[in-house]
């Protein structure tokens, strides 16, 4: 559905809107601010939103500054992402038992909190990571059971973005800082000669319904001009060519320029981890002492690691170059056969994160301009 | 989906090998869908893990498999009992093109365990032989006593309707049979190029080789088939370790045409 028209909230009234969606049975979860960094959190009250901070990010660098302002969305992301709390990073998907004739029983994972969950703050760039994980745990055809338990119901409240970080370049990659569609409200916070402010819109007749009740007044049309100078104004601290860029990385996948990406490299995983699209994952089997119980969890995993691709008698992708290789092709390339869209949204987590500064726009712009081998 | 394992009972467990052993699972309340040759399952050994193991043979609630024991999943398989359980997810995976050999040469080319995921498209040809053309079936094992199905080959070489060529790596000093690379019997036999489907499962160099020499020998890529083999932990498209380029070998295969990887094979590490 089209965004329905845009209601004005005070700055100081922003609990209103997550305390209707307490009232509506949600546990609502948001953007707050642990040692020196901003992370998905449970969101009691909106005081505990980051307020007047920004983020000051770069290659492998990541800092909170103050804005000198009560902006409350002046600071993106930090390394968490919501992916954690619908695909976890380790989960139980089932438990079985033995009993003394040898029978087994398998019984699957309950997920430990039966609300559904409401996402406070969800910017463009995570805003189309989740769609990402909808393609992959298949909500559309065969739900992973795990992923629909906690995706089933979920309420999201995207926020655009007005200083996007220095690693950001969703603009390159259609995602953001603006967004248009898949949320049920949509935040702007305008803070400007006609005070802090926010702007919400519904994006769903779900949150049509819930905003009706909470008698805001109308946004103005001085307010829209506002919201959309903000949108065009955000300044991006990155910018990746996508123009046949998944082409033009297939035809060099054999390039010699991934040893040099590899010398730099230190497979340590963390572009896997901190990426809000990353599906993958591993499975670890154990079983209690008296050998009655066993378990099975899902871990994340990453194509950074060794045994990821062990087959009997050895490991497909030994070289680091090879390593290298799957995570940027498959972020730029190969999803789109997978999953007809971009495995990257352009969050830029991936490039403040790595502890080496390894940047994927500028590698997948340099290896671009290699010749094909 | 990842819904858990449905346990099912041990009917038999037949040794092949000193490696391997065929394994029967009794589904006969058929509480798994009803598989096609080349496809897999996910068998759990209580308390061990998972490993993918094809079906190797299938009929009304029985469910084959034949293991050879390479590591802790493998070998916990192995010694299995009759009577005891084992979970099972399945079945998984594009399995052989069954319908498009029909009226065709049908040329089965195995490597080691590999013969294993291609009996079952064996036995589907024989129990309609009149639907096929020449059938030749090529198999490479390391040694004599590493040959899986000793019985089921001898029956099939005492057949006149069916080609059987074996080979061994090494030969013991019994052995009167051929020794050599399994590629080196391809040059040998006589089939119809334009009208043959070739499937073939072993190590990777194998199938490499003995598919750029059925194409050279005019066999189309697209009618020369190969069942591959990645890491897989879930089987169902989303733990991402089968990846083989933009491919998921669990769903979009294990069986593949060549014409759809021979690219990515010559892509090393890939
Ligand atoms: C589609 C498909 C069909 C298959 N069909 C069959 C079949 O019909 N029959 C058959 O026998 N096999 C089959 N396989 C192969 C079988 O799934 C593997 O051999 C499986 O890994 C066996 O598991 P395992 O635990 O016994 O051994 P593995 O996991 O391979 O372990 C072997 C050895 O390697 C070590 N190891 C394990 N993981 C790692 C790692 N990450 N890094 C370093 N070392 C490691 C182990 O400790 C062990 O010593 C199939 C595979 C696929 C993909
Ligand atoms: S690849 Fe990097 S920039 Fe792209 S979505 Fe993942 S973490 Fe963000
Ligand atoms: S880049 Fe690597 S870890 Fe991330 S989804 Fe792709 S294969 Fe998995
Ligand atoms: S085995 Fe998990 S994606 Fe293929």
């Amino acid at each position: 559905m089209d965004v329905g028209a845009a209601y004005r909230v005070p700055a100081t009234e922003l609990n209103v809107l997550v305390a209707a969606l307490d009232d509506a049975g949600y546990a609502v979860w948001g953007p707050t601010i642990r040692n020196e960094a901003v992370v998905v959190d449970r969101l009691d009250d909106a005081a505990n939103l980051p307020h007047g901070r920004r983020t000051v990010q770069a290659g492998g660098r990541y800092r909170l500054d103050a804005t000198g302002d009560a902006r409350v969305f002046a600071c993106v992301h930090g390394a968490d992402s919501w992916k954690r709390l619908l695909h976890p990073p380790k989960v139980r998907l089932w438990r079985c038992t033995r009993d003394a004739d040898g029978a087994l029983d398998f019984a699957g994972d309950e997920p430990a909190e039966p609300r559904p969950m409401a996402f406070f703050g969800v910017r463009g760039c995570d805003l189309a990571a989740i769609r990402r994980l909808d393609d992959v745990f298949d909500r559309a055809a065969a739900p992973d059971p795990v992923y629909e338990a906690r995706r089933n119901g979920l309420f999201v409240v995207a926020v655009e973005c007005a200083e996007p970080g220095g690693t950001c370049f969703c603009a390159s990659m259609g995602t953001g800082p603006q967004v248009e569609r898949g949320f049920d409200w949509r935040l702007t916070e305008l803070d400007d000669a006609d005070g802090h402010r926010f702007l919400v819109g519904a994006g769903s007749a779900l949150g049509a319904e819930l905003l009706a009740p909470l008698a805001l007044a109308p946004a103005t049309a001085a307010d829209e001009t506002a919201r959309r100078r903000q949108g065009e104004g955000a300044v991006m601290g990155r910018a990746l060519d996508t123009a046949g860029l998944g082409e033009a990385l297939v035809a060099r996948r054999e390039s010699g320029y991934f040893e040099q990406v590899a010398e730099r490299c230190l497979g340590c995983t963390n572009c896997t981890m901190v990426c809000p699209t990353c599906f993958c994952t591993t499975v670890e089997d154990t079983s209690d002492l008296a050998g009655t119980t066993a378990e099975q969890h899902r871990l994340w995993d990453s194509c950074f690691t060794l045994g990821f691709s062990y087959v009997n008698g050895g490991t497909v992708r030994e070289g680091g170059p090879a390593r290298y290789r799957q995570w940027l092709l498959h972020k730029l390339a190969t999803w789109w056969d997978q999953f007809d869209a971009c495995g990257c949204v352009g969050c830029g987590r991936c490039i403040t994160w790595c502890p080496v500064g390894i940047d994927i726009t500028a590698e997948a712009a340099a290896l671009r301009a290699e010749p094909v081998p | 989906m990842t819904a858990p394992p449905l346990p099912l009972t041990v009917r038999e467990v037949v040794g092949e090998t000193a490696e391997a052993s065929t394994i029967v699972l009794d589904d006969e309340r058929g509480g798994l869908a009803e598989p096609v040759p080349g496809q897999f399952n996910m068998l759990y050994p209580f308390a061990v893990g998972e490993a993918a193991i094809s079906l190797s043979a299938f009929d009304a609630g029985r469910l084959t498999h034949t293991v050879r024991a390479v590591g802790p999943v493998s070998e916990a398989l192995r010694r299995l009992e009759p009577g005891a359980q084992v979970g099972v997810r399945g079945p998984f995976g594009r399995g052989w093109p069954m319908r498009r050999a029909r009226g065709r040469d049908v040329v089965l080319v195995a490597g080691g365990i590999g013969l294993a995921p291609l009996r079952p498209a064996i036995h589907a040809v024989l129990a309609e032989r009149e639907a096929f053309g020449r059938v030749l079936i090529l198999y490479g094992a390391r040694s004599p006593a590493d040959r899986l199905f000793i019985a089921e080959l001898e029956s099939w070489d005492a057949r006149d309707d069916v080609d059987l060529a074996v080979t061994v790596d090494y030969a013991d000093g019994g052995w009167r049979g051929r020794v050599g690379f399994v590629t080196a019997l391809l040059p040998h036999i006589r089939f119809d190029p334009d009208h043959t489907i070739a499937m073939m499962c072993g190590p990777e160099a194998m199938m490499r080789a003995v598919a750029s020499k059925l194409t050279a020998r005019g066999v189309p890529a697209s009618d020369v088939h190969l069942s591959m083999e990645r890491n897989m932990k879930c089987a169902v498209g989303t733990c991402g370790h089968c990846q083989f380029g933009p491919l998921f070998v669990c769903k979009d295969g294990p069986v593949f045409t060549y014409a759809e990887i021979e690219q990515l094979l010559a892509v090393r590490e890939i």
